[in-house]
């Protein structure tokens, strides 16, 4: 089992009435009103801190993701932050995960591969390449994308990532939104033939029939916990055993937020606030923006239309104890995190890298050290080894890191290879 | 829809499949239908009255025939798939009649095709973009939003029959379906600014053009009308009381009345 790090970036001192007084988190936050950056750069450095400290601590990944133009997580250059991770973490066997940099929103996309190859070149082979299609809000109102060309361009964006990393020989690519008539990428990654790849997703059937086709891991990044994703995972599941792949866990990703303290009765006391403020400041936007006309294809949206899910509950009307309740959020003593970890997330979902969320919403600094300490000291030890009774390989994790005790990945070898 | 007739023709190498209904006698006049799809109206059933009324839907919003949209790349190819209808339909020429996003497109086949449009008749087309009178993005309001800024009175009856009751489940839910697709269908045009170079290429277009706008338009205020104007010589402008952002629904004797008059000249 593999267990990261995950973190936002978010803004944690947005005011009291931010989501009575503001349209959204996303998009549209006001910066000159909310914002200082002075105090984001302290936030940036808190964050990079805050990884390093989990990479010190025991996890065995570190994990950034890309969103822009939002108080919620923003990092818009995850590569900028994972550079300095990669570059902080050599000589440990942590992987630098990257959940990751948007293709579609990178034009030409070329550049997410290069600077995926830099990263796997600068840690010493410890990537994980995140290859996510991006948010509504991310590629179609900040950044432009047509919504009934994102997934187009994403799938060509992939193959030509893929392609670019691999070819022995230069290329030309001709495609229907990139042409670029000389391919030849440096620098080429250390791992071989690629890095794996991870590919994050919400639970639409076009993304799982995606990720299993191409054989890479599939992530639920999930806000409301376990059980509201069990459905969504069995689902994937059915995919994996339809299309002949084996039921290897570690086919099989999930975002956790977690907070522990010495007992149930102090993780309320210390953590209650900011998990409230993540569920009600940090999640404040619009229904509509998830989902612009076009980005669903016909298929799916008149699935979603005419026989609409259980309508997702409303967070803002919920309060730490029912976040707790429906497994939202895993909180509480090591014991009682331990245990609701390894049977509602890591068993019920058959989960193999798992990544849990650590700092949430307002939780200050230090808050966010006791937590991750906590965490890797009392939790993690224990949950490493499930999985380990049954003959499953990670084929998705950078192979020197495969093994628990393996001695560090030396970077930066003399020149003429490694 | 009383008398409206049909056809599917295609184009674009038997890829795109584009329903046309038809009515009335007379000069052929196109409708180029808005971004929420073409339903069969009093406006239309008034235009047939003078014309031989022929509506096709943008590529994409024909049933059975969603996915077709895909096989277009962008409004160089859209414009060539009209010209193609044209073609299939037998007219060298005809008067061009269209609505918001319609409206655009009729520029825009006017502005490569001159000799094809006869008379335009421009009802809140959009085309152009004014930082100071930013266009609201109506792909990303909510249906109540959405109805409130398309009509100057959002209980009118066509408000109505665009947005069925609520307590009808399965009538709304087909209506949202189509209506959001026909928003990202049109929307794969314009997104995210609808102003697609029509600018660079307007002076082409060489038939007399008249201009209709609802006082009340929320989405695509009246100003842009001037946008039109100073490109186009002696283009005219008829502002509408008591509509907003489709006057011909709002006041559907009234802006067929317009529209008739010009077109007839």
């Amino acid at each position: 089992m593999k267990i990261s790090a995950f973190h936002l970036m978010p803004y944690r001192e947005l005011p009291a009435d931010f989501e009575q007084r503001y349209e959204s988190v996303w998009v549209t936050p006001p910066w000159w009103e909310l914002a200082d950056a002075r105090r984001v750069g302290q936030y940036y450095n808190w964050t990079l801190d805050e990884l390093l400290y989990a990479a010190k601590c025991g996890f065995d990944g570190v994990c950034t993701n890309e969103h822009h133009q939002n108080a919620y997580g923003f990092m818009p250059s995850p590569n900028l932050m994972g550079s300095v991770l990669a570059r902080q973490t050599n000589g440990t066997n942590v992987a630098i995960v990257q959940m990751g940099a948007t293709l579609p929103t990178s034009n030409p996309p070329l550049r997410v591969a290069e600077e995926y190859a830099m990263l796997d070149c600068i840690s010493g082979g410890r990537l994980v390449a995140g290859l996510p299609l991006g948010s509504p809000m991310d590629v179609n109102l900040c950044y432009g994308i047509t919504p009934m060309e994102h997934r187009e361009r994403y799938r060509e964006a992939v193959a030509l990532t893929l392609k670019a990393w691999q070819a022995r020989e230069i290329f030309s690519w001709n495609g229907r939104y990139f042409q670029l008539a000389t391919v030849n990428l440096w620098p080429r990654p250390i791992q071989q033939p690629h890095p794996p790849v991870w590919i994050p997703g919400s639970g639409s059937i076009s993304t799982f029939d995606f990720a299993v086709e191409h054989d890479v891991c599939y992530c639920f990044l999930s806000y409301s916990g376990a059980r509201s994703a069990k459905t969504m995972m069995d689902g994937y599941w059915r995919v994996v055993a339809e299309k002949g792949r084996d039921l290897n866990p570690y086919r099989a990703g999930f975002l956790q937020l977690v907070v522990v303290a010495e007992s149930d009765a102090r993780a309320e006391e210390k953590y209650a606030r900011h998990v409230e403020y993540f569920y009600h400041k940090c999640l404040h936007v619009p229904p509509m923006w998830f989902s612009p006309p076009g980005n669903q294809d016909y298929r799916s949206l008149v699935a979603t239309m005419s026989n609409p899910v259980r309508r997702a509950e409303n967070p803002k009307t919920l309060r730490y104890r029912d976040f707790v309740d429906k497994g939202y959020v895993i909180a509480g003593s090591p014991a009682t995190v331990r245990d609701r970890l390894k049977e509602e997330v890591i068993k019920n979902l058959r989960v193999g890298n798992l990544m849990v969320l650590l700092q949430i919403g307002s939780m200050p600094h230090e808050l966010a050290l006791e937590n991750i300490e906590l965490f890797g000291r009392e939790v993690l030890p224990d949950l490493r080894d499930t999985w380990d009774d049954e003959p499953w390989v990670n084929h998705w994790w950078p192979e020197r890191l495969r093994q628990r005790a393996v001695a560090p990945v030396a970077a930066g070898v003399a020149a003429g290879g490694a | 829809m009383i008398g409206t007739q049909e056809r599917t023709i295609t184009v674009w190498q038997d890829r795109v499949r584009i329903r046309v209904l038809s009515k009335g006698h007379g000069p052929a006049l196109i409708f180029f239908h808005g971004p929420w799809g073409l339903t069969w109206d009093p406006f239309l059933d008034e235009l047939a009255r003078s014309f031989t009324v022929l509506a096709p839907e943008h590529p994409g919003t024909t049933p059975e025939a969603h996915d077709d949209v895909y096989h277009l790349d962008g409004l160089w190819d859209l414009v060539l798939c009209y010209d193609e209808l044209l073609e299939v339909l037998g007219l060298e020429s005809a008067v061009f009649v269209g609505h918001s996003f319609g409206g655009m497109v009729a520029c825009e086949v006017a502005a490569a095709y001159p000799a094809r449009a006869r008379r335009l008749a421009l009802l809140a087309p959009l085309g152009f973009w004014r930082d100071p009178d930013r266009i609201i993005n109506w792909m990303m309001l909510e249906p109540g939003e959405l109805r409130r800024h398309i009509f100057h009175d959002p209980e009118c009856d066509a408000a109505r029959r665009m947005f069925p009751p609520s307590d009808a489940h399965d009538a709304t839910a087909a209506a949202r379906v189509r209506m959001v697709w026909a928003m990202g269908t049109t929307g794969k045009f314009i997104w995210p600014i609808p102003d697609k170079g029509l600018k660079k290429r307007i002076h082409r277009v060489t038939a007399p053009t008249l201009l209709v706008w609802g006082k009340e338009d929320r989405l695509v205020p009246a100003v842009y009308a001037d946008e039109f104007t100073r490109r186009l010589q002696g283009a005219r402008v008829q502002t509408v009381d008591a509509a907003g952002h489709a006057p011909h629904l709002e006041q559907p004797e009234k802006v067929a009345r317009l529209v008739r008059d010009f077109l007839s000249q």
